[in-house]
């Protein structure tokens, strides 16, 4: 077989122009299906790692995935609030450790808004139980104080004290209708996290009140900007309705209890949601399209394997001579078909190994800038099982698809004899 | 009959649905012998090389080579046999492109167990000590790429690789068609003083009767083969 092995290697580096495209075209094959397969376990590790720590959430009654939409993701919007006096209650529940409600509706020049109080920023974790850090400033402390993601701060270019003035509802600003009378300061802006905190203008759940007042009907009093502001501030601000509440539990064993007593409250209909059930529940919905991303992956390879197949077939008809001279040598048909079937997985192997090192090499250079800008740990580590995995089926696939040629060459060197009419 | 390399009798074969190309009566070679074969092209003379060599297998009648009924192997023991004992040289690309000229000298010698041993304990040597006695003991030769040498050594290189390993018989189908005179000759007389050292014999097939004299005995095939089939 080693006589074997050094034959095939001397009749590839023969053909050096066309062995090296086949090798990159199952090497760029390689490269791509595992590109996206390490995207897309980093995108599903990133999703997974939205939120943690919160046992519960709390809404009113809508869909799993809606209500895990726009509380964590700030994709749509509720048709419904929770009122204060509910929310109280939930907090003061003996199964209760903590308890952070939260307001949307408005945004900021694309960026959604929410009103939520400091305790936040102390019981919101993501990553598996990071806390949210601050790159700059403080938390909000004056009423019209706002923290901000890091991607509002680097997308709007805004630093500390920036003046910023929110929208009502989720329209532009430049369409007025606006709460242009109430501007706001940026307190403080928070590290990347790579989830939807990054792109979330932070404001007080005081706040949000303070700049409906004269918002009452849903639409603006004519007179509301006449209000000053002063006044305003003396208002009791705690807002009548919230849209959604993180909870954490005293003990994790009572979660199931917890969220039926939650689901099944006299007076005011709500609904709980386990944060990492709908999280696998919305996954579940993209993973098809993520599943047909892998299977067009897969027939990548599949076509960086049929250029082997192409270019050793393609080559036999020059190689007969050669085969007959290896026939008349002493070759036995079974040599004719291992040299064929061993250049074939040559190439295949070598094509996977370098696949291989272009997606370390490209995710080694890419993942430092993604970790700083989106906090995301992108296929962390060096070459794991999966790239393993992928070098064997390849070679072995390259391996079988050479018996292609392998077989068509034997017998043509069986007809041949020694004889090889050119 | 022991004593004969090849023992051919009342050997006849076609190509699939062909007309009868060889119908022999006898034809034998001794050990030792070095035996002219003259044959225009398409008188079937490849054909026979083939069935000597056994990659062919006959329709009818016996051959044997070296003691063995060739009709009766398994086709795995027939390449066995030929990879073990026989050498053969072509008309032309006669070489493996893709290796050195000494990597084409030795490359009997990665079928076959058996030359690999006869080589004895250093092939390399044994190589170059063929390619001197065969005119070409430039040094620099060895490694060049066998594609740059000239069709005379090239023809030199593969008489090398059939005498390697001490076979019992060595075929040459044509081997100096495309050299001139004087190439001509002096390559027969290499390959024969060579292959009566090693004491095998040989077999040397050309249409070129004039070479007759070069061999210790001629055979002329359209006179042997009663097919005499058209071109």
């Amino acid at each position: 077989m080693t006589a074997l092995f050094s034959l095939a290697w001397a009749s590839l580096l023969n053909r050096k122009g066309s062995v090296i495209l086949t090798i990159v075209a199952v090497a760029l094959s390689v490269a791509l299906f595992l590109g996206v397969e390490k995207a897309r376990s980093g995108a599903r590790e990133g999703f997974e790692n939205t939120i943690s720590g919160t046992d519960l959430i709390v809404g009113a009654p809508t869909g799993t995935v809606n209500l895990l939409l726009y509380s964590v993701f700030r994709m749509g919007s509720a048709t419904a609030e929770v009122s204060w006096p509910t929310y109280r209650q939930i907090l003061e529940r003996p199964d209760v450790a903590w308890a952070v409600p939260i307001a949307l509706g408005d945004s900021h020049r694309g960026f959604r808004v929410m009103g939520t109080t400091v305790d936040y920023f102390d019981h919101y974790k993501y990553g598996g139980g990071q806390p949210l850090a601050l790159s700059e400033g403080l938390v909000f402390d004056d009423l019209f104080d706002a923290v901000i993601g890091a991607d509002v701060a680097r997308d709007l270019g805004y630093a500390l004290d920036s003046q910023l003035v929110l929208t009502h509802g989720l329209g532009a600003a430049d369409l007025g209708s606006g709460h242009e009378n109430r501007p706001f300061r940026v307190s403080g802006i928070l590290k990347p996290t790579g989830t939807p905190v990054d792109r979330t203008v932070h404001v007080s759940l005081e706040a949000i009140t303070a700049i409906h007042v004269g918002w009452e009907t849903g639409a603006k009093n004519p007179l509301a900007d006449s209000i000053p502001t002063e006044v305003i501030r003396s208002f009791d601000l705690t807002p009548k309705t919230v849209t959604a509440i993180f909870v954490g539990l005293e003990r994790k064993g009572t979660i199931l209890t917890t969220r039926r007593q939650i689901n099944t409250n006299r007076g005011e209909p709500l609904m709980a949601i386990i944060p990492g059930e709908a999280l696998r529940e919305l996954w579940g919905v993209t993973s098809i399209a993520e599943r047909a991303l892998l299977a067009v992956s897969g027939f990548v390879i599949a076509v960086g394997l049929v250029s082997i197949l192409t270019s050793i077939l393609t080559s036999l008809n020059e190689r007969r001579r050669e085969m007959s001279i290896l026939r008349a040598t002493g070759a036995r048909p079974g040599h004719i078909f291992s040299l064929l079937v061993l250049e074939s997985g040559l190439i295949g192997f070598m094509g996977a190994v370098i696949g291989i090192v272009i997606v370390h090499g490209l995710f080694a250079l890419v993942a430092p800038a993604l970790q700083a800008r989106y906090g995301v740990a992108f296929g962390g580590g060096g070459p794991g099982l999966l790239d393993l995995y992928v070098l064997g089926a390849v070679t072995l696939a390259s391996l079988l698809i050479g018996a292609v040629p392998a077989l068509a060459a034997m017998r043509r060197s069986l007809a041949d004899g020694l004889s090889v009419r050119m | 009959m022991a004593d004969h390399v090849i023992d051919i009798e009342g050997l006849r074969f076609a190509w699939k649905s062909g007309p009868q190309v060889l119908d022999i009566e006898t034809f034998r070679v001794g050990a030792g012998e070095r035996v002219f074969l003259r044959g225009p092209s398409g008188s079937g003379k490849s054909t026979l090389l083939g069935l000597i060599a056994g990659v062919l297998e006959p329709q009818a009648g016996r051959i044997s080579v070296m003691g063995q009924d060739m009709g009766a192997l398994a086709a795995a023991k027939r390449d066995r046999l030929r990879a073990d004992r026989m050498g053969v040289i072509f008309q032309m690309f006669n070489l493996v492109p893709y290796l050195s000229v000494t990597g084409n000298v030795l490359l009997p010698l990665r079928f076959s167990p058996a030359r690999r041993k006869a080589a004895g304990t250093d092939p390399q040597a044994e190589a170059r000590r063929l390619l001197a006695r065969l005119g070409l003991q430039d040094e620099s030769l060895l490694d060049r790429r066998v594609s740059d040498l000239s069709v005379g050594q090239q023809q030199r290189v593969a008489a090398a690789r059939a005498l390697i390993g001490s076979p019992s018989l060595v075929i040459a189908d044509e081997p100096t068609s495309a050299l001139d005179a004087d190439a001509r000759d002096r390559f027969i007389n290499l390959l024969s003083e060579e292959v009566e050292r090693s004491g095998a014999s040989l077999l040397f097939v050309s249409h070129d009767a004039s070479l007759a004299g070069l061999f210790t005995r001629a055979v002329d095939l359209m006179a042997m083969n009663k097919a005499g089939a058209p071109a």
